[in-house]
């Protein structure tokens, strides 16, 4: 007899954007929702974010970003999961992105972009329906 | 490479993921324990314990960085209370250790009490077999630090660290607490704020009033002022620390073990009671029995939960 898993999810800044609002407004809407969020702050590098990605063994990393460094800092992301066989992790991102850039980001491999005006409850449900926790490590002897 | 082999030899991912099973209670969890357990024993654990906003994560981030230079890797376990409406949690401990994340020597796991009390969590004494057996040399444990009612953590660490700041308030209210008779020591931190020779004079005053308690070769607790964001007083911290762990070395080998056997009694009785609990439950549900038709009984007054506590166990165990 087993116990839900709970989702854990990791919202961090990447990049020299100072404007934490609207993180910490989702951060706390995650709490509401019943996930357990690691909120790293500001003025994190792609390497930063992987590497507590991994240590928390987070299932998704929600990227918040105002400033358009996103076409450095996401696929970077994506990159070091990849070298670090972690791209189980999903990636998502909310803030600002300009229409094209969003196209682009879905095609790399971000699973979701959520702009400004976004309603909390969507985000959350969305979550819900489409990030579920990873499956238990196995003893193979 | 197998799973025990990955974590032995400090594979990062194996032990996160192995960490989360844990937290989340995963069956298969318990096996890879098991097998890990030849392996624990080596690390020194340190507890910090104090209210929300006395600075324990910045002192956990500086007391990291006397470690690494001392050439010690370390594992960092920061507890954050879990709403208890919503079952979720906002882990923020992180923030203020940034500057390790980078470091492959430093490992850092952010956990939520999920409804447990006493500053730790339920999985927190196998997580801190996890980061042992991983070969972290330090394992720092920061509690979740709702002050008065934290002194579980004292069953988990070799060395206890109370953290205060000056002018908290009610003098009175420290003594009273348990609390205050689990430090090793004692740290006044924002030792820069009005108040904080009044706090270490009481503070020395509550050691003296356990002095009549303890014995002869007891260790007297140790006061150390800090500030911890402008990284103040850490070193005469880490001193105190290391000296206490000679004294549990050198003179008190035994209170070394002792610390082992508390945490092996609280984790076999835990495991204990998990187990006979889950294996009663299961029982009862593949006889067919329903729990909801005794809370029905129950309620309708055609038993109690004691009457039928002692059917079931009659049943079970004879």
């Amino acid at each position: 007899m087993e116990t839900e898993r709970k989702l854990r999810i990791l919202v961090a800044k990447p990049g020299l954007d100072g404007h934490d609002r609207g993180a910490r407004v989702v951060a706390r809407a995650f709490r509401d929702a019943g996930f357990e969020v690691i909120y790293t702050g500001c003025h994190q590098t792609p390497e930063q974010i992987v590497s507590a990605a991994i240590q928390e063994d987070v299932d998704l990393v929600g990227l918040s970003i105002l400033s358009g460094a996103h076409t450095y800092s996401f696929p970077r992301i994506l990159e070091i999961l990849r070298e670090n066989d972690a791209d189980d992790i999903t990636v998502i991102g909310g803030g600002i992105f300009p229409l094209e850039d969003i196209t682009k980001l879905k095609e790399i491999g971000i699973k979701e972009i959520f702009e400004p005006g976004a309603k909390l409850k969507d985000i959350t449900e969305w979550v819900r329906a489409n990030i579920k926790p990873r499956r238990g490590v196995v003893l193979k002897r | 490479m197998d799973i025990i082999e990955q974590i032995v030899s400090g594979d990062v991912r194996a032990t996160a993921r192995l960490l989360r099973d844990i937290d989340d209670e995963i069956a298969s969890a318990r096996d890879i324990l098991k097998e890990l357990y030849p392996y624990t024993g080596k690390a020194f654990v340190i507890g910090l314990t104090g209210s929300p906003g006395v600075g324990k994560s910045a002192l956990v981030d500086q007391l990291a960085i006397y470690y690494r230079k001392a050439g010690k890797t370390v594992g960092i376990l920061a507890v954050d209370p879990t709403s208890p409406f919503t079952g979720g949690a906002i882990l923020g401990d992180r923030i203020r250790m940034q500057r390790h994340f980078l470091d492959p020597g430093v490992f850092i796991r952010s956990l939520a009490t999920r409804g447990h009390f006493g500053g730790l969590t339920r999985s927190t004494n196998d997580m801190v077999n996890v980061l042992d057996a991983a070969g972290k040399d330090i394992i720092i444990v920061e509690t979740v630090g709702v002050g008065q009612d934290e002194v579980e953590i004292a069953n988990s660490a070799h060395t206890t660290i109370l953290v205060t700041v000056p002018g908290m308030g009610d003098d009175i209210q420290a003594i009273k607490a348990g609390i205050m008779e689990i430090g090793n020591i004692f740290v006044v931190n924002k030792a820069e704020r009005e108040g904080s020779r009044k706090t270490v004079r009481e503070l020395l005053n509550l050691i003296e009033l356990g002095a009549r308690r303890r014995n002869g070769g007891d260790w007297e607790p140790l006061i150390v002022e800090t500030e911890a964001i402008k990284a103040v007083g850490i070193e005469k911290l880490y001193e105190a620390i290391e000296k206490h762990r000679a004294h549990l070395l050198a003179t008190h080998a035994e209170k070394w073990r002792g610390v082992l056997e508390k945490r092996a009694r609280i984790q076999l009785l835990g495991a204990l009671k998990d187990q006979a609990f889950r294996t009663i439950l299961d029982r009862i549900e593949s006889r067919g029995d329903s729990i909801d038709e005794m809370v029905q009984k129950i309620v309708d007054k055609e038993s109690d939960p004691y009457t039928i506590v002692q059917e079931i166990i009659g049943k079970e165990i004879g």
